[in-house]
């Protein structure tokens, strides 16, 4: 399979740059791991309620004929240059591209805890995305901590669904809550946001200590403010922050810095014909998404004019990230939250107390198989380069689990 | 300048921490010096197995296989040590005349092994390719975890090491990168590829391999598989070649090999190489092609001209000794390699006959007798 523009992740990064590439007439692959578009935010499901300019966005992406969807995808590899490996439930392919267009979204931070193994406790933006896709939870009493508007966000999806929101603890100061509060009136519908969100249990300067249960969550203990507190409940979600999901780009040869593939203003990243677009070159929420992706769409078919004509609207959002990276920026206390029989690795059981005397990251999976298992280090290596600031190296091929049957296609070299 | 040590052993790997645990059960102080660089210990497979392409190969792999199921009882439980045999595998005929006439060398030596037909290769191993003509199997060979194991020989009160990378070596001590100089009576270099290093002049040449493991698949395979091809195929090529190579960890992983480039230092997975590797594998296990492989990674073998270790003095260089070139058997061999050089270095009778493995073959005569 041949195409002049391929797009990696189909959340509104990838839907914008998709469409903005479109006129030109090039031929698009649109590609995500989710059965559906829309990304992590736009999650569609049984009882997700999507705002109408997502299905105007998806109406518009099903009307062009030169955009293919290719929905529950994974890239494996590269197959080659300008070329992916790709698989699907059924079959695995190698995808040809021109342009290279990265929209690969951001993933939750976990942080460690005592108990955060427990069934009942998930992240933030996994409870929605449970409750989404049909998860009950009316009547079931639910804690949510950690930091940044996700918590709000999480708890009013929550409560839509039926389910008594007790507490919400972020770990942020009442300062600096207030700091970026204040900033709002910059971003009018970004106030109304949250307004239309705020919740009465919402504490600042709180966070979570351990999740108590046996075989599963009964309660959270709490620090609300420096006083400890015990609320009994069936649900605890926690959200430490988003991670910004650099790997493909990485090992693609990009630049990363902060975190983040770095681009230009095109949105163009250090390796030629990749761009870059949304979380994954630093978190700052839909809007910051939808206006690179747009740029990096037109930037990638030539039509710069276009995508200059939209520099002004992206600075207005990366100023809007910038707000919200300083106010929410994780405390220490939120990182010492485990115990040294905390487990760090959930795939291989590994506590902490069997990491810390290693001197980083490569030497402590060597000697105690953390970050060997199914997810390959995606959580607990993002919750070690928090806790001890251990740096994950290159990830290399398969980029995620795949069936041998898929890597059976990678051929000779050119 | 005092002695920061009796002795001072560069490299952490499996080869300097079986040299470091026989030095210091005699009770020499053993200051062992990592630069904590990837290295061949890390990558390998841990594969522990009887090989016979000459007989000194044979003599040292089969002493060490006896060491290893001696320590074996024990290693603690992260070691994964497991003696769960190899099948070397016959995809035809010809393939199976070699497995007999390594049956009879092998049975010459003593060693446990057995030939299986057809049928009883399926029945050993059902997930294997059902146009295999049999196999040889060796009972005595083994797995083992070897940075686990390589940990364990470390610990000993006699030992200390220390995380410092080794610049420069100049007579009976060594320079670190931060310039401290480190002095001791003896020298031994067991840091594998990068021995080249600090010791221009070794005979040492890096052979790529790539590995890969599955998800967790237990009960599908249960002794190490090897094709027998493995020793023309992989062993003896110039160019870059693989070998289907399938192990059974103890976790229900599958390990896959391998493969081996001349031309490529570089730590990147190749794709192609990958895809090659793979195929290969599953020529030999149909079934494998249906599994999830989670991660793929390389490793490079520090091998020597003719695929034996140099393990002694450098003949011109006193006080300082070599314990490298152990290609892709160095944990097999780590315990006879160690033996080997402390039974030289005190003057005694070596368990084995040394002089296949003395680094003279290479490096000359002594310059300073």
């Amino acid at each position: 399979m041949k195409v002049d523009i391929l797009i990696i992740g189909a959340g509104p990064a990838g839907m914008a740059a998709a469409l903005a590439a479109a006129p030109s007439g090039a031929r698009i692959a649109l590609l995500d791991d989710n059965p559906a578009v829309g990304g992590q935010i736009w999650r569609d499901g049984p009882q997700a309620h999507l705002p109408p300019q997502v299905h105007e966005q998806r109406r518009r992406l099903a009307a062009q004929s030169t955009i293919q969807l290719l929905t529950a995808s994974r890239v494996i590899a590269q197959a080659g240059p300008k070329q992916l490996l790709v698989e699907d439930a059924a079959c695995a392919r190698v995808i040809e591209y021109d342009k290279l267009i990265l929209c690969t979204g951001a993933r939750e931070l976990l942080l460690p805890f005592p108990g955060w193994t427990l069934p009942g406790v998930t992240g933030a933006g996994g409870l929605q995305a449970l409750i989404k896709g049909g998860l009950p939870v009316a009547g079931e009493r639910l804690v949510i901590a950690g930091s940044g508007p996700l918590l709000l966000a999480s708890a009013a999806t929550a409560q839509a669904n039926g389910a008594r929101v007790l507490q919400i603890a972020e770990q942020a100061s009442w300062a600096a809550v207030a700091g970026f509060a204040a900033q709002l009136p910059r971003w009018p519908h970004k106030l109304l946001q949250a307004l239309g969100l705020w919740h009465p249990g919402y504490r600042a300067s709180s966070h979570v200590i351990a999740a108590l249960g046996d075989s599963h969550l009964q309660a959270v203990r709490l620090s609300i403010n420096g006083q400890v507190k015990e609320v009994p409940c069936e649900r605890l979600a926690c959200g430490f922050g988003l991670i910004a999901n650099t790997q493909l780009g990485q090992a693609l040869g990009c630049r990363i810095e902060h975190n983040s593939i770095a681009v230009d203003n095109w949105q163009a990243s250090s390796q030629v014909d990749i761009y870059a677009a949304g979380e994954c070159t630093g978190f700052g929420g839909s809007e910051k998404a939808l206006v690179e992706g747009a740029i990096a769409g037109h930037a990638a078919v030539g039509d710069l004019a276009a995508a200059r004509h939209l520099w002004p609207q992206r600075q207005r959002w990366q100023g809007f990230a910038r707000a919200l990276q300083h106010s929410f920026a994780l405390g220490e206390p939120v990182k010492q939250l485990a115990t040294p029989d905390t487990l760090i690795c959930r795939c291989e059981d590994i506590a902490l107390a069997d990491l810390r005397e290693h001197g980083g990251w490569t030497p402590a999976k060597l000697a105690s198989r953390c970050g060997m298992g199914a997810c390959q280090g995606r959580i607990c290596g993002a919750a070690t380069q928090v806790l001890f600031g251990w740096q994950p190296p290159a990830p290399r091929p398969p980029f995620s689990p795949a069936r041998i049957d898929t890597l059976l296609q990678l051929g000779q070299p050119e | 300048m005092s002695q920061s040590a009796d002795i001072i052993i560069i490299g952490a790997g499996i080869i300097g921490a079986a040299c470091a645990h026989e030095l210091a059960r005699r009770g020499l102080r053993v200051l062992v010096l990592d630069a904590g660089r990837r290295a061949a210990t890390a990558a390998g497979m841990g594969h522990l197995i009887v090989l016979d392409d000459n007989p000194a190969e044979l003599a040292l792999s089969q002493y060490s296989l006896q060491r290893w199921r001696d320590w074996g009882r024990d290693m603690p439980a992260d070691c994964a040590y497991r003696q769960n045999g190899t099948l070397w595998l016959a995809a035809n005929a010809e393939e199976m005349a070699v497995a007999e006439a390594k049956y009879q060398v092998l049975r010459e030596q003593g060693l446990d092994c057995q030939l299986l037909g057809a049928a009883a290769l399926q029945a050993a191993e059902p997930e294997l390719s059902q146009t295999l003509h049999g196999a040889l199997k060796v009972g005595g060979d083994g797995i083992l975890y070897a940075p686990n194991a390589a940990r364990w020989l470390l610990q000993h009160a006699q030992i200390e090491l220390r995380m410092a990378r080794v610049v420069e070596i100049d007579h009976r001590r060594v320079r670190l990168d931060d310039g401290a100089w480190l002095s001791a009576e003896v020298l031994i270099l067991a840091n594998g590829v990068y021995a080249r290093e600090l010791c221009p002049e070794l005979p040492l040449q890096a052979k790529k391999g790539h590995l890969l493991i599955t998800d967790r698949y237990p009960g599908r395979v249960n002794h190490t598989l090897v094709e027998l091809g493995y020793v023309t195929s992989a062993h003896n090529a110039s160019g870059p070649s693989v070998a289907a190579n399938i192990q059974p960890r103890p976790t229900g992983q599958l390990l896959i090999g391998a493969s081996r480039q001349f031309d490529s230092e570089a730590p990147e997975v190749e794709p192609w190489m990958l895809g090659k590797m793979l195929r290969r594998a599953v020529d030999y296990m149909p079934g494998l092609a249906g599994l999830n492989a989670i991660r793929a990674w390389t490793g490079l073998r520090a091998a020597s001209p003719d695929g034996l270790p140099l393990l002694g003095e450098h003949p011109q260089r006193p006080g300082l000794w070599l314990a490298v070139g152990h290609e892709g058997l160095g944990v097999t061999t780590a315990p006879g390699s160690a033996d080997l050089l402390v039974a030289q270095l005190f003057g005694e009778t070596a368990p084995l006959a040394p002089d296949a493995y003395l680094p003279q073959r290479f490096l000359g005569v002594a310059a300073h007798a």
